[in-house]
Order: structure tokens, then C-alpha cells, then sequence
């Protein structure tokens, strides 16, 4: 302590992405609270819009002309290195799909705070009033989801998963209709949420106390170093690892997700299921291999049990599920379980770690394309009481609306992993890379249980197109432009990158190239 | 002298813990969450005393924050299922299931 304080030094550049969408929230917030309620919708969707996809040529352009930084910004705190330009884009463009959706349909109650079929809500309604609040919660979520991926010491890591989160609690609650489930919901996911950030955070201060920092580079060289407080390093990674596999929905912790998905509004289903499965993996990927990469021969052994049992318990419950929400969280569910064994395929080589991590990174973006479209095409498939979950009201789609079906029976089959669908070609290169890294085992239990998955995909195939349709059916609403949009991009990402799949392959091996920035 | 810190803090956790599982009433889950958030900025607090450095200080600072935004979410979810229900049990929570 020599009294001089160092000033600290941000990268505004770099952060830019992230900045424009925080500072979109932010006018989001005051469009809320000075512009008139019948101009806040046509101010927020254009805001929402623009600053997604600006940020998102911010992303690129940092990534192509300003090449990839090789140390950390803001005084260590945030890395924006190869794997999180890649992840940033890649949630960019989900959630400017998802926002797409978001303003396709009237998937938004009128008044949360009203008793459902209550006078007040009644007279909601009659007003016209609606949560235009949605677009900035939503860019509140999307830059947690931004920090999250990059976060290089574990508070930031912290501050960004409640970022995340939070606004996607609220969003949970916000169903225009079963408000019931919808309620119930944003309850479970957050009372499930914060006790498990609470885990987080506990595991976050052994680790403090431990290595004496929250830098995740600390953490490691404190694990080779520092000797006799094991007792806190182990406990610590482990509450540590509750925390990050919970987000992601892995079992042991994946109880939260089917009741989650199912409940909350469908858009916003589509936005968790795409987006922070994204940002959660890339998280959980940064702190095993860069914060505890030290202490890999412990964790190893431990994840691998945790991937058997996700992609099991995933595609085995699947098999039951008889609604169409349920059925896509528990496929969720098996899909994190594939990209955990990914995440095992890990050796000391370089290369071994820039081929699991590129096959991790092509992974996600090709899952996060097609469960969005699959969530886009439940919300079109409607009943009288809402959007049609039950499977059996599915039953002979494929003759009252066979291009529907048959996209969304596309979407299943690349869920499966079919070759020519994009499904195929991220299981493949996660299934290799786990192979080169001597994870047979594994591969050959994640073979199996993409093929019981398979069974439930083409279950439902079965069902749409070779069953008689129920004569008093569900109707299939002409799609808003919106929602069409969506559907048609994410059958274009769902062929490109099953037919023609070496660029996006080329983009990621070379943002896994460089690895981690330490 | 520090461990007696450290020892109460991971009691309080325990006791949150064990009241996110037991407890019925949506309101007193999200209160032993809450314990559970301070034993963490208690343990934070002694572990920079231990280490001698401020870091855990500031931490603490920052998760106060985070807590007092989940409160206002948190409470926000509640009051609402409660107004629907007139309960905050979550035990009558249970539409979802299966």
C-alpha cells in the first residue's frame, strides 16, 4: 500500500457488444417510464431490434478486423477471447430470432398484477394495455447472457448469472394464457434459481478463501501451488459446479427445466432454451478449464458420471412425456448431456482442447437454431384455450397442414441427428472429439441414447403424419410475419448446416484455436 | 480466531439450506435463500480478513445488491401466484408435474 491508487483501464471497444445492449435496456426502461402507451411497442421493437443486430456487427467486426485479443479486458475482469466472440455471436442471433417472435403473436398478458378473469383484467384487456417492459427484460437477459460466457473472475460470473436470470424469471410469469402453469413456474424457476446461485456463491467464497483471489488465472495457479486447504478447494469447486450444472439442466439438477419450459411463455422458451443453455455452457466450459483446469483428474470423473446420467434421464423421461413442451425441455435436457461429453473430451494436448471446444461451440449454435424453430412452430398449432401442448391433439397433423408438419418434423429429425440435418454434424464432432480424448465409454452411451431419443422423435413423426386427425383438432394460425421469418431461417440453418456445414465448422475451430485467454 | 467465523457461516448456510428444503410457505423458502446469501458475504468477509486483502470486502458489497434485486423479483413472483391463488404454499404449486 504505497497510497497512490492506480487507475483502472476498460476496454470500451472491446465490451462494445455488451455495452450497446445494456444501454439499449437502459432507454428501454425510460421509453417505459416518459413515452405515451400507445408508442412505447412501436419504440421498444425497432430499439430491440437494432441493438441486437448492432451489437452483433460489433462482434464481428472485433472478430474480423481488430483480430482476437489475447488478454483479458477490463483489468482482467471479462475475456473476450476467440470462444466468447463465437458465443456472443451466436446468442446475438438467437435472441434476435427469439425477439422475433416475442412481437409475433399476443403470447403476453395485458396485466400480470390482475387476478386472472377478474374485472381488472377484463378491463385490461378492453384498454388494449400490454407489457411492452418484455423488450427491455428481454435485452437485460440477453446482456447477462453476454457477460456470463466472458466472465473471468467468478464475481463477474456471479453479477452476470443473476443478470440473466432475473429478468427471465419475470418473463416466465408473463403468459397471456394458462396463466396458472405460467405463474407456477416463474415460482419454481426462481426459488430453484436462487437456491441454486446461493450454492454459486458459497462455492465462489471457498474458492476466495482458497486462493485468496476470484480471478479464475489465480484460482489455477493457486491449485498447483498452494497445498494443505484442499478440504476448501474441493468443496468449493464442487457447490461451484451445482451452481453451473444447474443452470445448464443437467441431472441431477434438471427438475426445474420441464416444469420451466413447459409454463413460461413460448417465445421466452425459445429464448432460455436457445440462448442461456448457450451462455451457460460457454461459462461452465471457461471455469472447468481455465479457473480449476488444474484440478481436472477430480472433476473429470465426476462430470462423466453427471453426462451419463443427464443424457439417460433425458432421453429415457422423454419417452413418456405426452406434452409436445415437456417432451422438447427433457430433449433440452439430453442435449446439454451431449455437450457434457464434450466438455470431458478434454486432454492436456492443445489441439485435443481446440477440437472438443469447436465441437461444443458448433453444438450450440446448430441446437440453438433448431429448438427455436421447433418452439416457433408450437406456438402456431393453436386450440381454443391457447397453443395445443397435448400430443395427441398433434395427431394427423401431417394431413390437415403437411408443410407444417413436415418442417416441424425437419426439426425433430436434426434433434436426432439424422445426417443432412445439423444435428448430425454436432454430435459428430463432439462424439469424435470424445473419442481422440479416450472417452469411449461415454460416446458409446451417448450412441445409445440418441438413438432412444430417436425413437421419441419419430414417435411423434408417427403420429403427425400417419394417424387420422381428431375431428374437432387444433387449427393452425397463419404465422404473423414475425414468426414466419423465424420459421423459415431456422429451417435455412437446419440445412445449410447439415448439408454445407464447413464454414460455420471452419469459423469455430478457428475462434477454439486460441483457446482461453488467461 | 477467524475458523469461528467460518464455522458459523457454513451453519448459517446449513440452516438455509435445510429450510429451502423443509419449508412450506413460498415466502420463508425465499427467506432461507436470503440466509444462505448471507453466509456466503459472512464467509467472504472473514476470508479476506484471513487473506488479507480487501477483495472479499468489496464482494460482499456486490452481493448485498444481487440479493436486494432478487428480493424485488422474488417478492414480485410471489405477491402475484398469491393474488391468483390465495396461497403461497408451494405445495399447491403443482399443476406442472410429470
Amino acid at each position: 500500500m504505497n497510497g497512490t491508487i492506480q487507475a483502472p483501464t476498460i476496454e470500451y471497444a472491446l465490451l462494445a457488444p455488451m455495452l450497446v445492449v445494456f444501454g439499449a435496456a437502459i432507454v428501454g426502461v425510460l421509453v417505459e417510464a416518459f413515452a405515451p402507451r400507445y408508442l412505447r411497442s412501436a419504440i421498444h421493437v425497432p430499439l430491440t431490434l437494432l441493438s441486437l443486430a448492432g451489437a452483433f456487427a460489433l462482434t464481428i467486426w472485433q472478430a474480423a478486423a481488430k483480430g482476437i485479443p489475447t488478454k483479458a479486458a477490463a483489468m482482467g475482469a471479462v475475456a473476450v477471447d476467440g470462444p466468447a466472440l463465437f458465443i456472443w455471436g451466436t446468442i446475438l442471433v438467437l435472441a434476435f430470432v427469439s425477439v422475433l417472435l416475442i412481437k409475433g403473436e399476443d403470447h403476453f398478458v395485458a396485466a400480470a398484477s390482475a387476478v386472472p378473469g377478474s374485472a381488472e383484467e377484463e378491463q385490461a384487456l378492453h384498454e388494449g394495455a400490454a407489457h411492452s417492459e418484455i423488450y427491455p427484460l428481454v435485452l437485460f437477459a440477453v446482456g447477462g447472457m453476454l457477460l456470463f460466457p466472458a466472465a473471468n473472475d467468478l464475481l463477474v460470473a456471479f453479477v452476470a448469472l443473476e443478470v440473466m436470470s432475473l429478468p427471465l424469471y419475470l418473463l416466465c410469469g408473463l403468459a397471456r394464457r394458462r396463466r396458472l402453469l405460467s405463474q407456477e413456474a416463474a415460482v419454481k424457476y426462481f426459488l430453484l434459481g436462487a437456491f441454486s446461485s446461493a450454492f454459486f456463491l458459497y462455492g465462489t467464497a471457498l474458492l476466495y478463501g482458497y486462493a485468496g483471489s476470484i480471478d479464475l488465472a489465480k484460482i489455477s495457479t493457486a491449485v498447483g501451488s498452494v497445498g494443505g486447504q484442499d478440504t476448501l478447494l474441493y468443496i468449493g469447486a464442487a457447490m461451484l459446479g451445482v451452481g453451473l450444472l444447474f443452470k445448464i439442466g443437467a441431472a441431477p439438477f434438471q427438475a426445474w427445466k420441464p416444469d420451466v419450459y413447459q409454463g413460461a411463455p413460448t417465445p421466452i422458451t425459445a429464448l432460455m432454451a436457445s440462448g442461456t443453455l448457450v451462455a451457460a455452457f460457454g461459462a461452465l466450459v471457461r471455469v472447468f478449464w481455465v479457473g480449476l483446469g488444474g484440478l481436472d483428474w477430480d472433476w473429470r470423473p465426476v462430470l462423466y458420471g453427471v453426462a451419463i446420467l443427464t443424457m439417460v434421464v433425458g432421453a429415457v423421461l422423454a419417452i413418456t412425456q405426452t406434452d409436445i413442451k415437456r417432451m422438447l425441455a427433457y430433449s433440452s435436457i439430453a442435449h446439454g448431456g451431449f455437450l457434457l461429453v464434450g466438455v470431458i473430451a478434454t486432454g492436456k494436448a492443445a489441439a485435443q482442447n481446440a477440437s472438443a471446444l469447436s465441437g461444443i461451440l458448433f453444438y450450440l449454435v446448430a441446437y440453438g437454431f433448431t429448438t427455436v424453430g421447433a418452439f416457433a412452430v408450437v406456438t402456431m398449432v393453436r386450440d381454443a384455450g391457447g397453443e395445443a401442448w397435448h400430443l395427441s391433439r398433434w395427431a394427423g397433423l401431417g394431413k390437415r397442414s403437411p408443410l407444417l408438419a413436415g418442417i416441424f418434423a425437419f426439426f425433430l429429425l436434426a434433434f436426432a441427428g439424422i445426417p443432412l440435418t445439423s444435428g448430425f454434424f454436432g454430435k459428430y464432432a463432439v462424439f469424435q472429439a470424445a473419442v481422440s480424448g479416450g472417452a469411449l465409454p461415454l460416446v458409446i452411451v451417448g450412441v445409445v441414447a440418441s438413438a432412444v431419443a430417436a425413437f421419441f422423435y419419430v414417435r411423434v413423426i408417427v403420429l403427425m403424419f400417419f394417424s387420422d386427425p381428431a375431428a374437432d383438432g387444433p387449427s393452425i394460425v397463419l404465422p404473423s410475419r414475425g414468426t414466419a421469418a423465424v420459421v423459415g431461417l431456422a429451417v435455412l440453418a437446419t440445412v445449410v448446416l447439415g448439408v454445407y456445414p464447413q464454414p460455420v465448422l471452419d469459423l469455430a475451430h478457428s475462434a477454439a484455436q486460441s483457446l482461453f485467454v488467461r | 480466531m477467524t475458523t469461528h467465523y467460518l464455522v458459523l457461516s457454513a451453519l448459517l448456510f446449513a440452516i438455509g439450506g435445510v429450510g429451502v428444503l423443509v419449508r412450506r410457505n413460498a415466502i420463508v423458502v425465499f427467506m432461507c435463500v436470503e440466509l444462505m446469501l448471507n453466509a456466503c458475504n459472512l464467509a467472504f468477509v472473514t476470508f479476506a480478513r484471513q487473506n488479507g486483502n480487501l477483495d472479499g470486502q468489496v464482494i460482499a458489497f456486490f452481493v448485498m445488491i444481487v440479493a436486494a434485486a432478487e428480493v424485488v423479483i422474488g417478492l414480485a413472483i410471489i405477491v402475484t401466484i398469491f393474488r391468483t391463488r390465495r396461497s403461497a404454499s408451494v405445495d399447491d404449486a403443482s399443476l406442472l408435474k410429470y
